[in-house]
């Protein structure tokens, strides 16, 4: 037996073992030494796994079979084109964050919870990565806990006592999401007797009760909308974002409600079918109108913001909009938009969390509470750290969506599907969306390099440790800006297969 | 009426949790809510794989009739699930306690928006 042949399972059970041997040797330094070499082998995992995916022919799938039991009785991992894509957004930004959390959470975190902070940031890891490659509907419930338990408590972390409420919010918010989605889950397993989303989808086509299957429809819909935090089911994602620890918040905003969205694609195309979702209900006006109503409201209450932080979490609301917009064009352009925002999205809001984090590490003294980075403190910044800013304003083009970054794709896989729906408004609507984004990305750049800087302040950058992964992130959102072959191509590949599977 | 009497009760448990959730401040019946929410699902899960005069799935000449045993593993991993998400919420709520001393949503959110009112005030 190779280990080749048991990629995917090792893909979920290495971060999801780091996790209590951490908590075994209580220590910091050999946690995080732990939980590093576990994330960088998750990610070469996941590139062991494309790479695996990309021998095959188009539309070629890996199956794994957890203790050989047969699908649809045992528990499948299933890799396709979008899982393979979206484990490798998770495990790259776990692999890129935690060598930047090394001095992050010295900072932010009191030493002796160290430990506990890597462990639980593993078991988000697990969770993450597990619901994406799992092939089992029940299986995607227990792993959505598993991540979603441990993000609570990595919000928790946080030394602002605020931390708490937004973690309480959360978790109150997220429970109710995943109830729905078990809700969900038992409707259709009741119908068809099957837990395995392939065979799930085969029997939904024959069963001829349909009010059922609209139930859970609207149960899962609403329980994954809550987690991905579409407008108006965002109320936990601002203060979350604000109070959690930089590199929490960095990982989380990069991942968590990308896989949701993942999730929620899975369910739409793989199990109950295009064709239902989106042509026989009027889901996709009603999604058409909620994105918009994101890309607009959470872009424009963003603008009035004086923490950084909750501005680009507000700016988060409004970019999910973006990507659920895509979803709602049902068609593989649209799709193509969608899937390739959650990487863009993913990289560009990694790397501004990333660099804030730097913001708030240069303005905390040892063991203090961290100072929020409201604006007032921000005055001037560009002098003390200049490429901390010029970083934030790199991946702020991205958000707006400036040829030449990576949000710039997005905006034209958008543009092209509402002009081949004929929907000319439409196009007006995403450019006119992009104008807010300028507003909020121009107030950070007026104060930090307009703003005269306080009397006496001297060059005070960040740490190299906490530049080098962020600036890994800033230079990825240029990258894919130019060189699209890795990303429209994978999601366009993504794309045609779940319409043909969902037809 | 009565034959549907297992939907009927998990129905209302399901909506009884989350009105609790929504109409209480107070973080203890928020989480107590939350519970009965979970349960209701457990329910949801366990009643249809029940078939009366259903045995366990061993396959012997004498029995016919088999009650599916899958819906009650799939209810532990949850049962498991809703302890951890209910020990969770109350230490949060133990944390909340200590830092606010109050369990009370609208008196932590006054106190909070004091602190921000001063931080816009500088700004």
């Amino acid at each position: 037996m190779s280990i080749a042949a048991h990629l995917p399972a090792l893909q979920v059970v290495v971060p999801l073992l780091a996790a209590p041997l951490v908590v075994l040797l209580r220590h910091g330094g050999v946690a995080f030494a732990v939980v590093t070499a576990a994330a960088w082998a998750a990610f070469a995992t996941a590139i062991g796994l494309w790479l695996q995916l990309g021998q095959l022919d188009a539309g070629g799938v890996i199956s794994y079979h957890i203790g050989s039991w047969p699908p649809p009785w045992g528990i499948e991992y299933r890799v396709d084109r979008l899982t393979s894509f979206v484990l490798l957004l998770v495990s790259g930004m776990a692999a890129v964050v935690l060598p930047y959390s090394r001095v992050s959470v010295l900072r932010e975190i009191p030493r002796e919870l160290h430990y506990l902070y890597y462990s639980m940031f593993a078991l988000c890891l697990t969770g993450l990565l597990g619901i994406t490659i799992t092939g089992d509907a029940f299986n995607i419930f227990v792993f959505l806990e598993i991540s979603s338990l441990s993000s609570y408590v990595l919000i928790a972390l946080g030394r602002d006592r605020r931390a708490l409420t937004a973690a309480f919010q959360y978790l109150i918010m997220g429970s109710i999401g995943a109830t729905f989605i078990v809700i969900g889950i038992g409707f259709l397993y009741l119908l068809t007797g099957t837990l395995n989303l392939a065979d799930m989808a085969i029997r939904l086509r024959e069963v001829e009760s349909y009010r059922p299957v609209l139930v859970a429809l609207a149960f899962l819909t609403v329980g994954i909308s809550l987690k991905l935090a579409l407008f108006p089911l965002h109320q936990w994602l601002p203060n979350a974002y604000t109070y959690a620890p930089s590199a929490v918040t960095a990982f989380l905003a990069a991942t968590a409600t990308k896989v949701s969205v993942y999730v929620l694609i899975r369910f739409y195309y793989t199990v109950f079918g295009e064709s239902l979702v989106f042509q026989k209900l009027p889901l996709p006006q009603i999604m058409l109108w909620l994105s918009l109503m994101a890309m607009f409201g959470a872009s424009f209450v963003a603008i009035f913001k004086n923490n950084l932080k909750r501005l680009f979490a507000y700016s988060s609301v409004g970019q999910i909009g973006y990507i659920t917009l895509g979803l709602s064009f049902d068609s593989v352009n649209g799709l193509t938009a969608s899937i390739v925002h959650l990487f863009n999205h993913g990289i560009a809001k990694g790397a501004i969390f990333l660099l804030i984090g730097g913001i708030v590490a240069s303005m905390t003294t040892r063991d203090a509470v961290p100072p929020a980075p409201t604006f007032d403190r921000l005055a001037g910044l560009a002098k003390r750290m200049p490429l901390t800013c010029f970083g934030i304003v790199l991946a702020g083009l991205s958000l707006i969506g400036v040829p030449g970054t990576a949000g710039f794709v997005t905006k034209w896989y958008l543009i092209l599907a509402a002009m081949e729906r004929g929907q000319w408004w439409l196009v007006g609507a995403i450019v006119l969306s992009s104008l807010l984004a300028v507003a909020y990305v121009w107030r950070f750049v007026e104060v930090a390099y307009f703003h005269a800087a306080p009397a006496g302040s001297q060059k005070n950058e960040a740490p190299l440790s906490m530049l080098i992964p962020a600036w890994l992130l800033v230079i990825a959102t240029l990258w894919f800006g130019l060189d699209t072959s890795f990303t429209v191509g994978t999601a366009m590949d993504a794309a045609q297969e779940l319409v043909k599977i969902g037809r | 009426m009565l034959e549907h009497f297992s939907y009927i009760v998990t129905v209302f448990l399901m909506v009884a949790g989350l009105f609790i959730i929504m109409a209480h401040g107070n973080l203890i019946r928020k989480m107590i809510g939350l519970s009965i929410f979970q349960t209701s699902v457990y329910l949801l899960y366990i009643a249809p794989g029940k078939l009366i005069g259903g045995t366990a799935p061993i396959i012997a000449p004498e029995y016919g009739i088999y009650s599916n045993p899958l819906p009650h593993v799939l209810i532990l991993t949850a049962i498991v699930v809703g302890v951890a998400t209910l020990a969770l919420g109350l230490a949060l709520a133990v944390r909340i306690r200590e830092a606010y001393g109050s369990i009370e949503e609208d008196e932590i959110l006054a106190r909070d928006n004091a602190i921000e009112d001063a931080e816009e005030m500088r700004a």
